[in-house]
């Protein structure tokens, strides 16, 4: 979900051209369930697209502390404020994890993020959404962290180790947050009209965009296949939003609140929500940049980038002065 | 919603400004929330912020027992207004630049970690329990910060010159960390504050260290500012406070 962006990465030509017998025990090893490591062998583009995958990941994390940190200085309560401030701490510690886990796929962080500040990386759509009041804490905790784990926990048995095993803690604490976020949500509800008309707002708002996190329908997604292959993709788009939307309807009902869906029905033949069509207009406009924040997100991301320079700078030139008179030391 | 009216004991006030300092303090650092210059840095921002609003929480939960006029910690952070508040004009200033704020951090964590251990053998068994918990986390604030203050004093002319304004523009705020008035000197006589007078030295002395390490100079102390303490503050903190109690005076009343 949060690579949504992701473009099919195999070029048949580079594949023949690798040996097809390590091909094959690659391929047998990730059939067996066995894990790969960095030092393993690995087809060039199993590489490149977990590099992708995992730093859009990555950078997912780091741009989605913008829309709740837009929050804590106002939050409602000491609870609340120290709650979000953790929390989005939590989100910059999976950002740094992430780098680290495609680090060992041989690309620099550094690298990862000026790709992020060109404007050349993706990062995951529902982040470009503003966040208007409190209750959005409370709706993005619950759904957008909600649909973060419907994606991840598949990803704690990703073929490759590290990206696994980031997955598994990260998972942790993204349970965490979701019902952190349904708690809030639930507050609300049971407040005053203001408050419940507030929780009903941010549904009303969130609910659409992230559907999308899923990704497009499988119909149109082209990318699926390889990476199912690979077991880097365990299910796809659309029964992961399946998942999603069926955990989080009853859910929702709970709050007393109203999925925006006129169209939403539950099916009894299959067991399953129903939800009505998705404006992939939206989602592509999104993606293309043109969300309601797009243009703010990355403008902050790269201020903060050039405020910190002089910062960096500082600790680089102190680090290179310890080092020479360390070294001046030890010749003394 | 219309502010409450607290009733300052000795007691009550004496904590109110400890749990103000931390709570304004804090409060400035989760400012810095996604505009730190490194995501490292990021973590330990936040970190120092957490570690100083758990400080205010218990604070001020101990004000509203002391009071016992049914204030909890919301009650007394949200829903007092500024000449109600009782911080040290240093922790109120504004964030600057990454110098202005560990420059801050150094010259407050200086004060409040020496206080804090002191303060362990308080009287006031409450008070005594929160600055064993306080000690601990302003070591790492102490830590961190004069860690920063002397790789920017000593990393490039930039930084240093960044950090010689910093100090400049926060020493005026530090005479204010000795001040005592009629409400510390009852607590002192009491056994449960200690005097700052004590703790002078051992500020100047870290403060030396570090400023030595960062190849900076020490300003000499000229006019002193002063008046947090008794609510005349910089105009800084009322639009902290706006921010900061928004939610409550919005919606008065509401749990949140
Ligand atoms: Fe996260
Ligand atoms: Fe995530
Ligand atoms: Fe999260």
């Amino acid at each position: 979900m949060y690579t949504q962006g992701l473009a099919s990465g195999v070029d048949t030509n580079e594949r023949q051209l690798e040996d097809a017998a390590l091909l094959q025990r690659f391929q047998e090893r990730i059939d067996a369930e066995e894990r790969i490591e960095p030092n393993d062998w690995m087809p060039e583009a199993y590489r490149r697209t977990l590099v992708r995958q995992i730093s859009q990941h990555a950078h997912s994390e780091i741009i989605g502390m913008q829309p709740e940190g837009n929050w804590i200085t106002r939050a409602p309560s000491l609870r609340r404020k120290a709650a979000l401030l953790a929390k989005v701490q939590d989100e910059c510690g999976h950002g740094l994890y992430l780098y680290a886990a495609a680090e060992t796929l041989g690309v620099a962080r550094e690298e990862m993020v000026d790709q992020l500040l060109a404007g050349k990386a993706k990062y995951s759509s529902i982040f470009n959404y503003p966040t208007l009041t409190w209750a959005d804490i409370g709706a993005i905790g619950w759904l957008v962290d909600g649909a973060a784990i419907m994606n991840q926990i598949p990803l704690c048995r990703c073929s490759y180790g590290p990206y696994a095993r980031a997955m598994i803690r990260v998972c942790k604490e993204e349970s965490f947050h979701q019902r952190q976020g349904y708690e809030i949500m639930l507050t609300l509800c049971r407040g005053t009209a203001e408050q419940k008309e507030m929780a009903q707002d941010a549904l009303n708002r969130w609910w659409w965009p992230c559907l999308m996190m899923f990704g497009p329908p499988d119909s149109a997604s082209q990318h699926t296949d390889t990476s199912t292959r690979w077991k880097i993709k365990r299910f796809t788009n659309d029964e992961l939003r399946r998942k999603f939307v069926d955990a989080t309807v009853p859910q929702a009902h709970f709050l007393g609140l109203t999925v925006p869906d006129p169209e939403l029905r539950f099916d009894e033949a299959t067991g399953h929500w129903v939800h009505g069509a998705i404006d992939w207009d939206e989602f592509k406009q999104v993606v293309a940049g043109n969300g309601p924040c797009n243009t703010q997100r990355l403008e902050r991301r790269r201020r903060t980038e050039q405020d910190g320079a002089w910062v960096r700078a500082a600790a680089r030139a102190f680090a290179e002065k310890e080092k020479s008179h360390r070294n001046a030391a030890a010749a003394a | 919603m219309t502010s409450i009216r607290v009733t300052e004991t000795p007691l009550v006030t004496y904590v109110l400004r400890r749990a103000d300092d931390a709570l304004v303090l804090g409060h400035r650092l989760s400012e810095w929330c996604g505009k730190a210059p490194m995501m490292e840095e990021e973590m330990a921002l936040a970190n120092m912020g957490l570690d100083l609003i758990g400080q205010a929480r218990a604070l001020y939960t101990y004000a509203g027992e002391a009071e016992a006029a049914g204030h909890d910690e919301d009650a007394l952070a949200y829903r007092r207004d500024e000449r109600a508040y009782r911080n040290l004009l240093l922790v109120e200033q504004p964030n600057g630049d990454f110098a202005v704020t560990m420059v801050r951090q150094l010259l407050y964590a200086a004060y409040a970690d020496p206080y804090w251990r002191a303060m362990m053998s308080s009287r006031d068994a409450t008070l005594a329990a929160i600055a064993a918990k306080a000690e601990k986390e302003t070591a790492y604030h102490l830590r961190h910060s004069a860690e920063w203050v002397v790789r920017l004093g000593d990393g490039t002319p930039e930084s240093h010159e960044r950090t010689a304004r910093a100090l400049m523009t926060l020493w005026p705020y530090t005479g204010e960390l000795f001040e005592t008035d009629a409400v510390d000197d009852a607590m002192i006589e009491a056994g449960i504050a200690v005097d700052p007078a004590s703790l002078r030295d051992t500020w100047r002395a870290t403060v030396a260290d570090v400023l030595g390490r960062a190849t900076l100079t020490m300003p000499a102390d000229g006019y002193m500012q002063k008046g947090g303490r008794s609510g005349r503050h910089s105009e800084h903190l009322g639009h902290l406070l706006t921010e900061l109690q928004y939610m409550q005076r919005t919606i008065p009343g509401a749990t949140w």
